[in-house]
C-alpha cells in the first residue's frame, strides 16, 4: 500500500473525489491539527445542551402530571421510559398518552437524529479528516448510549460539547469536560448517587427514604476512561472515588439530586457530597467540595497507567488489531511527557513506522466504512435521519454502543458474514443514488498506487457504471483502512 | 451459483441442498440435538429471577426489590420465580426448566467486559482464552452437529474460534441483486478473509429464505428466528443469542421487570417455533456475574459475584432448583456484599452439554474449559 493511501484512508476518512492528493502524507496529517474546526458550520445550528435539558424537563414534568392524574383515577400504569435502559425492548407495553408519544419523539428525533446527521455531514465535508477520525475514537473512548432514554437526546451534544473542543488539546480537559457533562452523569448514574453521611442522606433516612452511593461511574472512570481493567486499583479505590464525586450532579433533569439551576448544567451540590477525606491509590484527598473529586481526577489522568492504556488504544487503532508494543511504548512516553498534550500524542503516533506498515490494515467498522463510501460518492450532506437508518442496518447503531466501553475496536467484532452481505446491499443502494461516476477513474484516485487488479478488473467488467461503484464500495480496498 | 428466487419460488430443503450440495450436507439421523445460549450481558440479578424467599435474610436486605416477590411463583420452599417468567414457570411445572443458584464462573472482579470474557471463552482468567467454549463444543459434539449461528450482525466471543461459524440479523435494506452477488464472489476469490466470510453470508441467506421481513427488534422475533434457523433438517444445531440490559444499577425493579419479560417472550417463542424438536432442545441462559446482595442508594444494584443461570427444554431434568445454598446474612456474603458463589457455572455448562449431546463428561470439560480441568462436570440434568 503506498503511504498517499494510508494516509488518506488508516488516517483520513476516505479519499474524496474532489479533493487533491496530498503529496507530502506526514505533512498533510500534521497541518490538520491547526486546521481543526472544534464547532464546523454543519454544526452551529444545533441546539445545545440547555436547550435540550428545558425539553426534557417539561416532557418529564407533563409525564409525572400525567401520572399523577392516572393514579388519582385509579388506573396505574407502570411507565419507567425515561429512566429505563435497555437493549431488550419488552414485547407489550402499556399504551400511552397520545401527546406525550409525541413528545418523546420529538426530543429523539429533533436531537439524536438531527445530531447524526451534523455527524455525518461534518465528516463528509471536514478540511482535516484525520482530525475528524480523532473525535471519533474519543467520543467512543468515553462513551455514552442512548439506549438510556433519558441520555438519548443529547448524546450529541455530549460529543460536540465534552470532546470536540479538546480533541487538539491536553486529555485532563477533555476527561473534565466529559465528567461535567450531563449526558455522562446520567448515563452512568453519578447524578443519582448520595453520598451516605451527606445532609441529604441523613435528612432522607428520618423521613424513612434510603438514599445512597452508585459506583457505576467511579468503576468505569478508572476501568475505562483512564487507568484501565486490571491496573491494581480495588473495590475500596471504586468506593472512594463515587464518594469523592458525590455532589458532582445535573441541574434540572434526571433525579431529585441534583436540585436548582439551570436545566442540563453542572451542579455541585454540597448537600449530597460525602464529608471528609478520602484515600485513592494510597493518596489522601483532603475534604474540599468539588475540588476533592477534580484532585482525584488530576491523579488519575497523570496516572502512568492511564498512559498506557490511552496509548494501547490509538495503536490498535492505528497499527492493527494487536497493537504493536514499541509504539504503544513511544506513544504512552508522549503522552507522559506532555503532560497528556493530545497534538504530541498525535505526532508521536504519525511519527510511528507501524502505523505506516502496509500488512496492518485495519477492518473498517460499520461506521468507518459508511463514512468511507460516501465521501467516495462525493457526497456533501445527507437526506434526513438517513444516516441513522444506515448505521442501525449496517450493525453499529450511532452513539449507542449499549455499554460504556463503547464499540470495539478489533476486526472480530465487525468482519462477520452478515456484516459484510449488509454492506454489499447498502453499497448497491449508494452507488444508485450516486451521481454518474467512472468507478475505475474514481478507484484510482481513492487508493493511489494501492488498487489491487482483482478490484480493478472486476469494476472494468460490472455491467453498468453503478453496479462498477458498487463493486468498488465493497472491494477489500474500502472494506480495510 | 445459485438463484435465490427461483429457490424461493421451489421452496424446498431440495432446492438449498442441490445448490450446496457441496458444502450442506443433510443430517444423517433425525436423533439430532439442539443447543441455544443466550448471553445476558451486564450481569443479571440472580436474587430477583430465583428469588430465595425462604432465606430468613431476603426480605430485610433486599427491601423494596424483594417486594416484586411477595406473590411469586414458589418454585420449592426456599426459591420463588420472578412473576415476569410466566412461560418459564409453566414450564418448570412441566419439568422443563432447572435453575442453579449460588453459580458463578471463575471469575471473582467486577468488570462486565472481563466477566463476559471469561464466560465466553471458558477461561479462568479474562483474555486467557483466545478462542470461545462454544466454538470449541463444535469439535467435541458429533459431526453433523457441528454447525453454528450466532443470532446477532457479528459473532460473539463464545461462538469465535478456528472453527467456522456463521451469523445472521435480519435485515431490513432490499436484497442486493443476485447479479451483484455474483460478481463480489468473484472480486473475494482472492481475499481470504473476505471469502470465508461471504461464503457463509451467501449460505445462511439461502436458509433463511423471507425472514428478512421480521424485523427481529424484540426478543419474540429474535427468538422465532433462532428457531427457524435451528429448526431445519439442515439448519445450525447451535445458537448463540445476546441479550443486553441487565446492568440495573437504579430503578432496577421496572427495568429487571422489563427486561424477564422479554427473556420470557423469547424463550416462548423458541419452545413454539421449534415445536417437536423442542423435546431434543437445551437453552442455557447465563450471566457474567450476579448483583450486589443490598440494594444500593438508587432503588438499583451494583455489580456483584454470584447469580443464577436457567436450562430450558424438553431433555432437560428440570422442575428444580438447585443450589448449595451459602445464605444472605451478612457473614455469610463473599466480600461481605455478595451472594457467595457455591456452584461452578464451567462445570454446570460442561455437565449440561456432556449429557445433552451424549458426550464424555471428563474430556468435554478438558475441551471447554482447558485451564479448570479439575472441575468435575456436573451430572445428572439430563434426563436419561
Amino acid at each position: 500500500m503506498s503511504e498517499v493511501s494510508i494516509a488518506l484512508n488508516r488516517f483520513g476518512l476516505g479519499a474524496r473525489p474532489d479533493e487533491a492528493l496530498p503529496t507530502d502524507p506526514r505533512a498533510w496529517l500534521t497541518a490538520q491539527l491547526a486546521r481543526y474546526q472544534p464547532r464546523p458550520a454543519v454544526l452551529a445550528g444545533l441546539a445545545g445542551t440547555p436547550v435540550i435539558a428545558a425539553e426534557i424537563m417539561d416532557y418529564q414534568e407533563q409525564r409525572r402530571a400525567v401520572r399523577q392524574e392516572r393514579r388519582a383515577a385509579g388506573a396505574q400504569q407502570p411507565d419507567a421510559a425515561m429512566t429505563a435502559g435497555s437493549a431488550m425492548q419488552p414485547v407489550q407495553r402499556p399504551p400511552r398518552d397520545p401527546d406525550q408519544m409525541a413528545a418523546r419523539r420529538q426530543l429523539r428525533r429533533t436531537h439524536y437524529e438531527a445530531a447524526i446527521d451534523a455527524r455525518m455531514a461534518s465528516a463528509l465535508v471536514t478540511p482535516a479528516p484525520f482530525a475528524e477520525r480523532m473525535v471519533h475514537f474519543w467520543a467512543n473512548h468515553f462513551a455514552v448510549s442512548a439506549d438510556k432514554i433519558v441520555v438519548t437526546p443529547l448524546v450529541g451534544a455530549f460529543e460536540f460539547e465534552a470532546i470536540r473542543p479538546h480533541v487538539t488539546g491536553k486529555f485532563r480537559d477533555m476527561l473534565g469536560a466529559m465528567a461535567r457533562h450531563p449526558a455522562m452523569l446520567l448515563y452512568l448514574d453519578q447524578a443519582q448517587s448520595v453520598g451516605p453521611g451527606s445532609r441529604f442522606a441523613q435528612g432522607a433516612a428520618l423521613r424513612g427514604n434510603k438514599r445512597g452511593l452508585n459506583e457505576n461511574f467511579a468503576r468505569e472512570l478508572m476501568e475505562l476512561h483512564t487507568l484501565g481493567v486490571r491496573t491494581g486499583y480495588s473495590q475500596a479505590d471504586v468506593t472512594e472515588l463515587a464518594r469523592g464525586l458525590t455532589g458532582w450532579s445535573v441541574a434540572g433533569i434526571g433525579r431529585r439530586a441534583g436540585g436548582q439551576g439551570d436545566p442540563g448544567a453542572f451542579r455541585f451540590a454540597p448537600a449530597v457530597h460525602e464529608p471528609g477525606a478520602r484515600s485513592l491509590l494510597g493518596q489522601s484527598y483532603a475534604e474540599g467540595g468539588e475540588a476533592q473529586g477534580q484532585a482525584m481526577l488530576d491523579a488519575l489522568a497523570r496516572h502512568p497507567a492511564t498512559a498506557t492504556h490511552v496509548a494501547t488504544k490509538l495503536a490498535r487503532h492505528f497499527a492493527g488489531d494487536d497493537p504493536p508494543p514499541a509504539m504503544v511504548t513511544r506513544i504512552a512516553a508522549a503522552f507522559r511527557s506532555s503532560d497528556g498534550d493530545l497534538p504530541t500524542v498525535y505526532r508521536a503516533i504519525i511519527a510511528s513506522p507501524e502505523a505506516w506498515a502496509a500488512g496492518t490494515s485495519k477492518f473498517r467498522t460499520p461506521w468507518e466504512w459508511a463514512v468511507a463510501a460516501m465521501r467516495a460518492t462525493g457526497q456533501r450532506e445527507v437526506a434526513s435521519g438517513s444516516a441513522v437508518g444506515l448505521l442501525n442496518q449496517l450493525g453499529q447503531p450511532v452513539w449507542k454502543p449499549g455499554q460504556p466501553i463503547g464499540y470495539d475496536d478489533i476486526a472480530a467484532t465487525w468482519a462477520g458474514p452478515d456484516a459484510v452481505m449488509r454492506r454489499v446491499e447498502a453499497a448497491e443502494r449508494i452507488a444508485a443514488r450516486a451521481p454518474e461516476t467512472d468507478a475505475r477513474a474514481l478507484a484510482a484516485k481513492l487508493y493511489p498506487a494501492a488498487l489491487s487488479d482483482a478490484t480493478a478488473t472486476a469494476i472494468a467488467r460490472a455491467e453498468s457504471p453503478g453496479q462498477g461503484l458498487a463493486l468498488l464500495l465493497v472491494a477489500p480496498e474500502t472494506m480495510r483502512r | 451459483m445459485f438463484d435465490r428466487r427461483s429457490l424461493l419460488i421451489g421452496g424446498g430443503a431440495a432446492a438449498v441442498a442441490a445448490a450446496f450440495a457441496p458444502r450442506m450436507a443433510f443430517a444423517k439421523a433425525a436423533t439430532d440435538r439442539r443447543f441455544v445460549f443466550i448471553i445476558q450481558r451486564g450481569a443479571a440479578d440472580g436474587l430477583s429471577m430465583v428469588a430465595p424467599v425462604g432465606d430468613p435474610a431476603f426480605s430485610g436486605v433486599r427491601g423494596v426489590l424483594g417486594e416484586d416477590l411477595a406473590g411469586a411463583r414458589k418454585l420449592d420452599a426456599m426459591f420463588a420465580l420472578h412473576p415476569a417468567l410466566v412461560q418459564t414457570g409453566a414450564l418448570y411445572g412441566k419439568g422443563q426448566a432447572l435453575f442453579a443458584h449460588a453459580i458463578a464462573s471463575p471469575y471473582r472482579d467486577r468488570s462486565h467486559f472481563d466477566g463476559q470474557n471469561v464466560l465466553e471463552t471458558g477461561g479462568v482468567r479474562a483474555y486467557q482464552q483466545k478462542d470461545g467454549w462454544l466454538n470449541r463444543l463444535l469439535g467435541v459434539v458429533p459431526t453433523e452437529e457441528r454447525s453454528a449461528i450466532a443470532v446477532a450482525a457479528t459473532v460473539p466471543m463464545a461462538l469465535r474460534g478456528s472453527r467456522e461459524v456463521a451469523s445472521y440479523a435480519p435485515s431490513a435494506l432490499p436484497d442486493a441483486s443476485e447479479d451483484l452477488l455474483r460478481r463480489v464472489t468473484m472480486l473475494y476469490e482472492g481475499d481470504k478473509q473476505l471469502h470465508a466470510l461471504w461464503d457463509e453470508a451467501l449460505q445462511t441467506r439461502t436458509l433463511t429464505g423471507d425472514l428478512a421481513g421480521d424485523n427481529g427488534r424484540n426478543a419474540a422475533a429474535t427468538g422465532a428466528l433462532a428457531a427457524k434457523l435451528l429448526l431445519p433438517a439442515n439448519g445450525a444445531r447451535i445458537a448463540m443469542i445476546e441479550t443486553g440490559g441487565w446492568d440495573t444499577h437504579s430503578a432496577q425493579k421496572g427495568r429487571l421487570q422489563a427486561q424477564l419479560k422479554g427473556l420470557d417472550a423469547m424463550i416462548a417463542a423458541l419452545q413454539a417455533g421449534l415445536g417437536p424438536v423442542w423435546d431434543r432442545t437445551m437453552v442455557l441462559v447465563a450471566t457474567e456475574f450476579g448483583r450486589t446482595v443490598a440494594v444500593n442508594g438508587t432503588n438499583g444494584t451494583d455489580h456483584g459475584t454470584a447469580s443464577a443461570a436457567m436450562l430450558l427444554g424438553g431433555a432437560v431434568k428440570g422442575g428444580r432448583v438447585i443450589a448449595d445454598w451459602p445464605g444472605l446474612a451478612p457473614a455469610a456474603l463473599y466480600e461481605g456484599r455478595d451472594l457467595k458463589p457455591t456452584m461452578g457455572l464451567d462445570a454446570f455448562i460442561g455437565g449440561a452439554v456432556a449429557g445433552h449431546f451424549a458426550l464424555d463428561p471428563a474430556p468435554t470439560m478438558a475441551a471447554l474449559f482447558p485451564a479448570s480441568a479439575k472441575a468435575r462436570a456436573t451430572e445428572g440434568l439430563v434426563r436419561a
